[in-house]
């Protein structure tokens, strides 16, 4: 079971530095002749590297995927933020107890538009990380987020929500201040708007702290997020007291973006640049830009009512039942 | 009723799981499984709920046809279900139906958690949601007893997708001027906790229940230090402000037909819809 992403790409960043190391080369070749064939050898290895990652990528397995939706170069919400909005004001008062930077939100531009935008956000240092606790919200963080929903509502912004948590924060604190409540009523909250709602799923979709700001009119998956009911390790802490099979866990809970897709839990799934979302940032919110132009056009003409009533719908559909015919 | 269990012979004795003094099983039954000696209230059966909440023989189960689905293929589930079916005589771990309460009539849920631990896959989260909508369709309050370890993780995400479900219901209930009452019972947690059941119009708890969002095992894995010792508990809850009430078994009989005439007075008065 491998620990992390970077022990399948080992191969890839070695050839990166043996490609940078010769693209110098090429750089201080005289030769017209000779710098020709160091410039063909550069775009061999930079094929070879391609096809490496392309195939390394068409064929994750669960667990893999687990480990790159995990990433530390995988860009955040903050980083699509700045890629997607303009005007981005941070608001961060929950004004009941406290700031939590576990998630980030406010109003920004897109494209122009005003819109309402809250996602998880991990840190990538570790005093960022201590300080938004791992992209785990605690009560503050969902009621900060129904702050901004109640806000958007009120003014007729749309809402855009991204998804990256492992949990919400299971501590003491966070019990004595009501997690639970503050989730449920989060959803609840989302569920009473009329303004259209988006949701992209960016990294990892973690259980109840991640459905607690995604209760979208329509939901978008990367293809290398992952979205569970449990953390893998959870789940095989709990099923076979065995936190170490986190491998087999992922493979069980089905938590790839194909399989959400498959049972109709997210609408469409966002190819990655390959190689992932890291190896090409401005590629990847491209590709989450058109998605949301098209969502926000489509349920923008949609009537308030119409926007609230297909939301409930959509959730309303989900699960798997069958009929006992004789009871 | 449809269903009822044999009464224990007159000579059984049981043993109380907190203070562990021996009882009379006919005593402990009569006392609805409240020991008299602690105060200890022991988990109740679905129909042992019933019975004591509600007018006698006013009980009629709704949604009985919904079996559960293997979707993911998730191993060993098919035959974990099984056996609980087997074991409790349930199809699955949510009981429905309407019941009247000293003559009022209200839509009812009620979890058991004999059945795979009262978790909640695809068919509860389904009688949770109908149980509220059927309030909202036919003017009745609802009232959901809760006893669940969380959202059933064989199902996977789509067990995570019935805290949306049962939420946008309560959304309905909230939105037509349908009271809906929440029971904690031992235990309440996790994804069952974290959705319907915190968004209740009134939340009241039996004494001493575990309510609480991260088990035991999720917690010590995620490196929770000390906790107090009323941590999870009904108590530590309602000091926190998370909770209502506490409430004796012997007296939710009556807290809960007080609230649905007060709550629900508006839904005697007024006139039927079609």
């Amino acid at each position: 079971m491998a620990k992390s992403w970077k022990e399948w790409e080992k191969p890839v960043l070695e050839l990166e530095d043996t490609i940078k190391k010769m693209k110098s080369l090429v750089d201080a070749e005289p030769d017209p002749v000779r710098r020709k064939e160091l410039a063909d050898r550069v775009a061999d290895y930079e094929r070879r590297r391609d096809a490496y990652l392309q195939t390394r990528y068409s064929r994750l397995g669960p667990w893999e995927q687990v480990l790159i939706a995990r990433a530390e170069p995988r860009p955040y919400t903050l980083d699509y933020i700045n890629a997607l909005f303009n005007d981005f004001v941070e608001l961060q008062g929950d004004r009941k107890f406290g700031a939590d930077h576990a998630i980030v939100g406010g109003p920004a531009l897109f494209e122009d538009q005003p819109v309402m935008v809250v996602g998880h956000q991990k840190g990538r240092t570790i005093q960022e990380r201590t300080q938004r606790n791992f992209a785990m919200a605690k009560p503050e963080g969902y009621r900060k987020a129904i702050r901004l929903f109640e806000m958007a509502e009120r003014f007729a912004m749309p809402v855009i929500t991204f998804v990256d948590t492992p949990a919400a924060d299971p501590g003491v604190e966070s019990e004595s201040r009501g997690i639970s409540e503050a989730i449920a009523a989060s959803m609840l909250a989302m569920f009473e708007l009329t303004v259209p709602v988006l949701s992209v799923v960016i990294g990892e979709g973690g259980s109840g702290g991640a459905i607690g700001i995604a209760v979208a009119n329509r939901v978008f998956m990367q293809e290398h997020a992952v979205y569970s009911v449990i953390p893998p390790e959870g789940c095989a802490a709990i099923l076979w007291r065995a936190p170490e099979k986190g491998a087999q866990a992922a493979a069980a809970l089905q938590l790839t973006s194909d399989s959400a897709l498959r049972f109709g839990l997210v609408d469409q799934i966002l190819p990655e640049p390959f190689g992932g979302a890291h190896r090409d940032p401005s590629e990847a919110a491209k590709t989450i830009r058109e998605v949301l132009r098209a969502g926000l056009a489509e349920f923008g003409a949609m009537s308030p009512e119409a926007r609230k009533a297909q939301r409930a719908a959509r959730f309303r559909s989900m699960g798997e039942v069958l009929a006992a015919s004789n009871s | 009723m449809p269903f009822r269990r044999a009464a224990p012979s007159p000579g059984a004795f049981v043993q109380c799981a907190n203070c562990r003094k021996t009882l009379f099983a006919a005593e402990f039954q009569a006392n609805l499984k409240v020991c008299p000696h602690c105060g200890h209230h022991h988990r109740l059966l679905w129909d042992e709920r019933v019975n004591l909440v509600f007018d006698e023989g006013s009980f009629t189960e709704t949604d009985a046809e919904l079996r559960s689905a293997d979707p993911l293929g998730f191993p060993d589930y098919a035959e974990k279900h099984a056996q609980a079916m087997e074991r409790t005589g349930l199809s699955d771990s949510v009981i429905n139906g309407t019941a009247s309460l000293q003559g009022q009539k209200v839509s009812i849920s009620v979890s058991d958690f004999s059945f795979m631990g009262g978790s909640m896959g695809s068919v509860a989260g389904e009688k949770i949601t109908r149980a509220l909508e059927r309030g909202v369709s036919e003017r009745m309050p609802v009232i959901i007893f809760c006893a669940s370890g969380g959202a059933r993780m064989q199902e996977g995400l789509l067990s995570l997708m019935q805290m949306a479900k049962t939420t946008a219901a309560v959304e309905s209930c909230r939105s037509n001027g349908i009271p809906y009452i929440a029971v904690f019972t031992d235990p309440t947690m996790a994804g069952v906790l974290a959705s319907y059941a915190s968004i209740a119009d009134v939340i009241i708890s039996e004494p001493k229940a575990l309510i609480g969002f991260a088990g035991a095992r999720v917690s010590k894995q995620a490196g929770v230090g000390k906790v107090p010792d009323d941590f999870q508990t009904a108590e530590f809850l309602l000091k926190s402000g998370m909770l209502d009430r506490i409430v004796e078994r012997r007296n939710l009989r009556s807290t809960l037909a007080s609230l649905c005439r007060m709550l629900g007075g508006h839904l005697m008065t007024e006139a039927p819809r079609g």
